[in-house]
């Protein structure tokens, strides 16, 4: 049934039709309006046997789900940015131990300073926890994740996040073809756990392993995603053909054919970078993009054989690894490995700065004539930057970055959230 | 001073007047309690430069970025932590920090016990409104019970913390509790717990008008704090009949004031003695 709604209401419908049993609730924003729709479904009768627990913490939230799935329960929560920093050791244990939890992100910024807008800076501190991250480009689709994402941790037991970009998909209405409880019941069967805490049947679920095995742990923790690299593209397909839409996969190639330059990137910007790339395209410019749906298990064949024609690469993140550069732009050179082609970097979108079509095409026109540097952080203010070096360079004692920069941009801070 | 320094205490001399106009909601409560706060520090003459003000996440923590000191914004749940560092390194400064229920009961919970049990020398003013107010009301750890929010969409189950009985029982050694319409009295306990050596523990009860009051029918910001005071029972007021008198057939259940206080050894001057000793002992003196 088509609906205008909120993503998060999306989501949160999303889950409930995939009949979870437990559902942990911390507040965080952007993330927040997700655990409270499935809360009111819980309310108003449409999701039933579900337990619906409010904790102290994002650490307690995942805890919690953790123990329910270790329990047998379908378990679900939500978190965003700090949230998901907060929960960290749960997040590797939840891996470690191999319970099939979904977890949404809302993904926002990282503090300090306090940021509450979107950037993917959460999601990638944990990109080695083991969890299998997923990146949706629109409502539609990170509605359609979800439903995958249960089937999936459920195959290889193994937990999924959703990872969905704070504001622009949580708080945006977008026309949504919302599935039947029928619909995705035939999709996803009842959560038949590999492993479960029974009394009948006692054994003991994260032990202590010494270097006798812990290697062997971690090998199978690593062939566990290389599972994922071949049941992700599977679970699309059989997705589409009970719901009739193409959704998730590894990668989402547009049209690369002929491209010379090919964008890649993570999550709703590749919404605009297609925008862009037709733009472009109508103007006889050579140009295609290409989208990771999954980001962990990173497809490094799927985005070699998508992109290993092409002249020249821009990997636009939403994210970086301060002294290094990059972090989408390390998996992507990685799986070019043996290849010449240039691989540029753009960061864009951080903390939430807008990442406009004009500025897009500015950058891929650059691109296009190869004067693009290795690493180019989009629409900065060099001036403010260069400000600020000269200043705390006078002053030894020059006080925090963040104020400073506001200061003299003469942003109100009060109202920047 | 006392209590007629109300006419010389200019809010406006504690403020970051650039930083407004302020994101508090009309009604809500929290910005009583600054001025109550600010009131205190401008009564005991605290210079600014004297000031660290920590606060964590939630509408409470916003209130550090209106003050006029050093203040120090942190992470959700750890402003006790970071204070705590804070008053080690710099016995001389006047730590204050601002805290929510949320923040302090909830996700910061286990810093709070810490704190209390070690007694450093600061004061935490806990704003409690019984909901996440920031993030749009959900249910705290003060929620009552039966309340609506966000996420006790049935009416909250939960029992409650009475974080003064948690922070007496924790090791606190100043520990008060008063509501937002006695200003000249809260303002007197966060007085009282600024001048106390240790850690001072101030439950201000708050009120969120906005995603809490609206949700839960109980008025605007006027209904809200006369129910509160309705519930007080103020250890100043002894036994004056036991019951006070806005809604008579409502038991006054709720004690404000000072709950309790004692002057056991404040851990920055145990710490501090027994480094002396230690360094004393070494160096053979
Ligand atoms: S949401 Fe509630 S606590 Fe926050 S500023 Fe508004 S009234 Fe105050």
């Amino acid at each position: 049934m088509l609906k205008q709604i909120e993503g998060s209401e999306a989501v949160a419908e999303a889950v409930a039709l995939c009949r979870p049993e437990v559902v942990c609730a911390y507040p965080i924003t952007p993330q927040t309006h997700i655990v409270e729709g499935v809360g009111k479904r819980i309310k108003n009768g449409s999701l039933e046997n579900c337990e619906f627990i409010n904790v102290e913490s994002e650490f307690a939230a995942l805890s919690v789900a953790i123990g329910a799935s270790a329990a047998g329960a379908r378990s679900y929560t939500a978190t965003a940015s700090q949230g998901l920093l907060y929960m960290a050791e749960a997040v590797y244990n939840a891996a470690g131990l191999g319970l099939p939890i979904v977890m949404t992100i809302g993904n926002r910024a990282i503090g300090a300073p306090i940021n509450i807008w979107n950037d993917h800076t959460d999601s990638m501190s944990m990109r080695d926890s083991g969890w299998i991250q997923l990146f949706a480009e629109t409502n539609q689709e990170a509605l359609d994740l979800h439903i995958q994402a249960f089937r999936l941790a459920e195959e290889l037991s193994c937990p999924v996040m959703v990872c969905m970009d704070g504001f622009i998909l949580t708080h945006a209405y977008e026309r949504i073809d919302m599935p039947t409880q029928e619909e995705v019941d035939a999709f996803l069967p009842p959560y038949e756990p590999i492993q479960v805490l029974d009394p009948d049947e006692p054994y003991s679920i994260g032990a202590m392993v010494g270097p006798e095995a812990f290697t062997e742990v971690r090998y199978l923790a690593n062939d566990k995603q290389l599972q994922a690299l071949r049941l992700i593209p599977e679970i699309s397909n059989v997705f589409k053909d009970v719901f009739g839409r193409n959704s998730g996969g590894l990668v989402q190639p547009y049209r690369l054919d002929d491209a010379e330059t090919v964008v890649v990137a993570l999550g709703s910007v590749n919404g605009t970078i297609k925008e862009v790339v037709d733009a472009m395209r109508k103007d006889g410019e050579k140009i295609g993009s290409l989208g990771i749906s999954s980001f962990r298990p990173f497809p490094q064949e799927a985005v070699y054989d998508a992109i290993n024609h092409t002249k020249r690469i821009v990997v636009l993140e939403k994210s970086m690894a301060p002294g290094m550069g990059g972090i989408v732009d390390s998996n992507v050179r990685m799986s070019l490995s043996g290849l010449s082609t240039p691989v540029h970097t753009i960061i864009a979108g951080l903390g939430g700065r807008p990442i406009t079509m004009a500025s897009l095409r500015e950058v891929f026109e650059i691109a296009g004539e190869d004067r693009l540097p290795r690493i180019q952080f989009l629409d900065i203010d060099h001036a403010a930057v260069e400000h600020e070096i000269v200043r705390a360079r006078h002053t030894r004692r020059s006080g925090p970055t963040a104020e400073s920069i506001l200061r003299h941009k003469a942003v109100n801070p009060a109202q920047k959230g | 001073m006392d209590s007629s320094s109300a006419d010389s205490f200019n809010i406006r001399d504690f403020l970051r007047l650039d930083m407004f106009p302020h994101f508090l909601c009309p009604g809500c409560g929290h910005g009583i309690a600054m001025r109550a706060l600010l009131w205190a520090i401008y009564e005991l003459e605290i210079p600014k430069d004297k000031l660290a003000i920590v606060s964590g996440i939630g509408c409470s923590g916003r209130i550090g970025a209106y003050i006029d000191a050093n203040t120090f914004h942190v992470t959700h749940g750890r402003p006790l932590s970071f204070a705590s560092g804070l008053a080690l390194a710099r016995p001389d400064l006047n730590v204050i920090v601002i805290t929510g229920d949320g923040d302090c009961l909830a996700i910061g919970g286990n810093h709070m016990i810490h704190a209390c049990r070690r007694n450093l020398n600061m004061t935490c003013m806990m704003l409690n409104n019984e909901v996440y107010g920031m993030t749009g009301g959900q249910a705290s750890p003060t929620t009552s019970e039966a309340r609506y929010t966000t996420t006790s969409q049935s009416g909250c189950i939960e029992p409650v913390f009475d974080a003064c009985a948690l922070a007496t029982a924790a090791g606190a050694s100043f520990v008060g509790r008063e509501v937002t319409i006695h200003l000249p009295d809260l303002k007197d306990l966060l007085r009282q717990g600024l001048a106390h050596k240790g850690f001072s523990f101030i439950e201000v009860l708050s009120d969120c008008t906005e995603v809490f009051g609206r949700k839960n029918n109980l008025g605007e910001s006027p209904e809200m704090i006369l129910s509160q005071k309705s519930r007080m029972r103020p250890s100043s007021y002894g036994s004056v009949d036991g019951n006070i008198v806005d809604e008579p057939f409502r038991a006054n259940t709720l004690p404000t004031g000072i709950l309790s206080r004692n002057e056991r050894p404040e851990y920055g001057d145990t710490y501090r003695k027994h480094a002396a000793d230690i360094r004393a002992l070494k160096s053979g003196k």
